[in-house]
């Protein structure tokens, strides 16, 4: 009887040990490797997106974000922030490391085209925990100004060919300089500045389509050839899916955008969707573009909306980027010289 | 008899009659259970760089469906650890039963009458089915349903007597018990006479040397592999080593007449369905039907959900039904439209198993490469342990792979199609009850069309 029992105790340890060791070892491995370890998981937007979507940091202090998505290529960077974004592949473990100076909530964002939504792929990163004063961002100048992002801006006046910018710097001698400064070229819509110029008297001996050459150049001298690079790269990247490449509001992306207006109110997360809040993208070759000054591009890249799938851009782009980006859109109106230019 | 007892072979039966060596793979077994579970909650969450996913659909579904229900039956069952807790509770021992009076935790309660078939399996089954593509796919789905799984068992032991949860909830229990009246294993008795002459019926009410059999069945009246576990209990209870464990014909079971049931038929019906189902959503080109199976709880899987119910539970079995009907009105034969139901039901196991493997084929050649990368980073956090973390992912023998699939498909076609002519026969082995077989036979064939249509191409 005694070994009996002596051996049903060995049969218990023996269904202990081996049933306990693996699970018990894995609890164990993942202790020292979760310290600092924050797992972000990239899945389309569709279902779900990053996930986690909100994390928290500390001022000063480094945290290590491991990477990985289940699906199809994302990419990560950090909205306002100069670091390169970093691709996650699709069963791949990406490690980096982030440290923040200051606190603020950060936007996080999906850097490669992942899908029809990919734009709402996005999460924030809370940082607490320093004396030193938030990063504040100064209002976005449309909010100043009290203009109405979603109001039509019709041109009413347009050219007869491509303003030339080059054509334009050759008729400048007699035109004030006032027209050439920063701040009135942000406040006026192309078309606004044309018309300021047909009822300028010291400008009378110009024709419609001078003008609007002269026009060209003073947009263009408002930039510089690498605002328009720096533009151009982030058209390329964040906005030619949708507007496509030549700014007609063509792009890959717009069949995708077709499919979502026929599909149900609710997508696969849950997340409830109007039917109606999304719309061909915008075609910045229209001349009714012209009606639009640099101010209200601003806003409306800034805030997005505007009763279409246009995403908010404010916290993922810098001030300087997103008027270069400004600046590149008048390229589709003007013929600029993108190697000519001053400043 | 067409029959070889291996408990005949001094090893085999050293290994089967001693209590140790089905302990130790079943304690085992239940380590990496436990650490499959682990790992699909603290791991990584991408599918295919989790060991849970890898090692549970791929690696052990790979072994379960091309090579132990097809040749072992229920070998599986034998050292499946997801009993091992709830029986040691239930018995209050790992070994043999303790001594008399002494007893372990459970209520002992006998499984409800109602219940005492597999429809709860069969629902179970299409459940799991319904959630696949998620449970397939996401490593903390995979490791949720065997906690769960795990789980009920215990609490089914702790409220029932014996295996309950085995005989008749587990979903994967009742799709190998199904086919393992295929396999070409069997324990059964030497002689019956010598049970009905046994007073103590030890195999079943257990003894001193083992439990009463945990499958509630009395071996001396098993004619089918169905619902026998082979965890060899009664190799140990029976003092006249009446019980042999045969290697026999392919199908043996199959036309058999005792002991058809409908819960069978039906069951035999749902996994036909949910292999064309699965390879459709795993393996189809279809995107939307993908995403639909992938979003459970969304709008698009309920429509998903819908669609699969109405053609697993509705359409095919009215399909079938229609066939075996067809089939008697050509004989002129007015009986009992169900009792032909079940009867030809059972000719659908060959092709049901081989579009099992069939699909399987295809799954686990395609996606085996997985496990490679994670043999050295088990839990998908970067590590390299064994040199093998950046082995990239490469589809198996794709070019001869079709043509394997074909061939299971028509193997298992043409065996259903001889059996539908053997069950038709059961009637008589007149010209006329051969009609019966016409129709089924058409159903088989259309079945198969359509699955070498998903699987093939």
């Amino acid at each position: 009887m005694a070994s009996r029992r002596l051996t049903e105790w060995l049969g218990r340890a023996v269904v202990v040990l081996l049933a306990a060791g693996p699970p018990s070892a894995a609890l164990l491995a993942r202790g020292f490797e979760a310290r600092g370890v924050v797992a972000l998981q990239g899945v389309m937007p569709e279902t779900g997106g990053w996930q986690p979507a909100t994390l928290t940091a500390t001022v000063g202090e480094s945290i290590r974000l491991r990477l990985t998505s289940s699906d199809v290529m994302h990419g990560f960077a950090i909205g306002r922030d100069n670091r390169p974004p970093v691709d996650v592949r699709p069963g791949q473990v990406t490690d980096i490391m982030l440290r923040f100076d200051r606190p603020g909530t950060y936007t996080f964002y999906c850097t490669r085209w992942c899908g029809p939504n990919h734009w709402r792929m996005r999460g924030t990163i809370e940082v607490t925990g320093s004396a030193v004063a938030p990063d504040v961002s100064a209002p976005a100048p449309y909010l100043a100004l009290g203009i109405d992002l979603d109001a039509p801006h019709p041109s009413g006046v347009q050219p007869d060919g491509i303003p030339s910018a080059a054509r334009g710097a050759m008729l400048e001698a007699g035109v004030p300089e006032a027209y050439f400064a920063r701040d009135y070229v942000r406040r006026h819509s192309p078309a606004a500045a044309w018309r300021a110029f047909r009822g300028d008297s010291g400008m009378r001996a110009y024709s419609d389509q001078q003008l609007w050459d002269l026009l060209a150049s003073v947009w263009r001298r408002n930039t510089s050839a690498a605002a328009l690079e720096t533009g151009r790269r982030l058209y390329a990247r964040n906005c030619a899916a949708c507007h496509g490449p030549a700014g007609r509001g063509d792009g890959v992306m717009v069949a995708a955008l077709r499919e979502a207006l026929r599909a149900p109110a609710e997508d696969a997360v849950g997340h409830s969707r109007n039917r109606h809040t999304v719309a061909k993208p915008a075609d910045f070759t229209d001349p009714d573009f012209l009606g639009a000054s640099p101010v209200l591009l601003h806003g409306k890249i800034v805030r997005g909306g505007m009763g279409t799938g246009m995403p908010y851009w404010g916290p993922v782009f810098t001030d300087p980027e997103i008027w270069a980006l400004v600046d590149f859109l008048y390229g589709f109106q003007f013929a600029y010289d993108p190697q000519g230019g001053q400043q | 008899m067409n029959r070889y007892d291996l408990l005949r072979l001094p090893p085999v039966r050293a290994v089967l009659a001693s209590r140790w060596p089905l302990l130790v793979i079943r304690a085992a077994a239940l380590g990496g259970y436990l650490l499959v579970v682990v790992a699909g909650w603290v791991g990584t969450p991408v599918g295919n760089r989790n060991l849970s996913v890898v090692l549970v659909w791929i690696a052990w579904w790979a072994l379960l469906i091309l090579l132990a229900v097809p040749l072992m039956g229920r070998a599986w069952c034998s050292i499946c650890p997801v009993p091992i807790p709830g029986e040691w509770l239930q018995h209050g021992a790992v070994l043999r039963p303790p001594p008399a009076g002494r007893r372990g935790w459970s209520l002992g309660k006998r499984w409800p009458k109602v219940l005492r078939n597999t429809w709860l399996q069969n629902a179970a089954f299409v459940i799991v089915t319904l959630f696949g593509a998620v449970v397939l796919t996401q490593p903390r789905v995979t490791a949720l349903v065997l906690a769960l799984l795990l789980l009920a068992a215990v609490l089914t032991s702790l409220i029932f007597e014996r295996r309950a949860f085995c005989r008749h909830l587990c979903p994967v229990g009742g799709f190998i018990g199904l086919y393992s009246q295929a396999a070409p294993l069997e324990l059964r008795v030497k002689d019956t006479a010598l049970c009905a002459g046994h007073r103590e019926k030890t195999c079943f009410t257990g003894s001193s040397d083992g439990y009463g059999c945990p499958w509630n069945l009395f071996p001396g009246g098993m004619v089918k592999n169905v619902n026998c576990g082979l965890c060899m209990e009664c190799v140990q209870t029976c003092p006249h080593d009446n019980i042999a464990l045969n290697v026999r014909p392919f199908g043996a079971d199959l036309m058999q007449p005792r002991a058809r049931r409908m819960d069978e038929a039906a069951k035999a019906l749902i996994l036909v369905g949910s292999a064309a189902a699965y390879s459709a959503v795993m393996l189809g080109p279809w995107s939307q039907l993908k995403t639909a199976a992938y979003s459970a709880g969304s709008a698009a899987w309920w429509a998903f959900a819908l669609v699969f119910l109405t053609l697993v539970l509705g359409v095919l079995p009215a399909a079938f039904y229609l066939a075996v009907w067809a089939g008697s009105a050509l004989t002129g034969s007015r009986r009992g439209g169900r009792q032909a139901f079940v009867r030809f039901a059972y000719s659908l196991v060959p092709l049901g198993m081989a579009a099992w493997i069939a699909f399987s084929l295809s799954f686990v050649f395609t996606n085996g490469s997985y496990f490679w990368p994670v043999l050295s980073d088990p839990m998908g956090w970067g590590w390299n342990l064994l040199g093998t973390a950046d082995v990239p992912w490469t589809p198996y023998l794709t070019g001869i792979l079709p043509p394997i699939q074909a061939t299971v498909l028509l193997a298992g076609m043409a065996w259903s199609t001889g059996l539908t002519r053997r069950l038709a026969a059961e009637r008589g082995p007149s010209p006329r009850s051969g009609r019966a077989a016409v129709p089924v036979i058409l159903f088989h064939l259309a079945t198969t069309a359509v699955l070498l249509w998903l699987l093939v191409g």
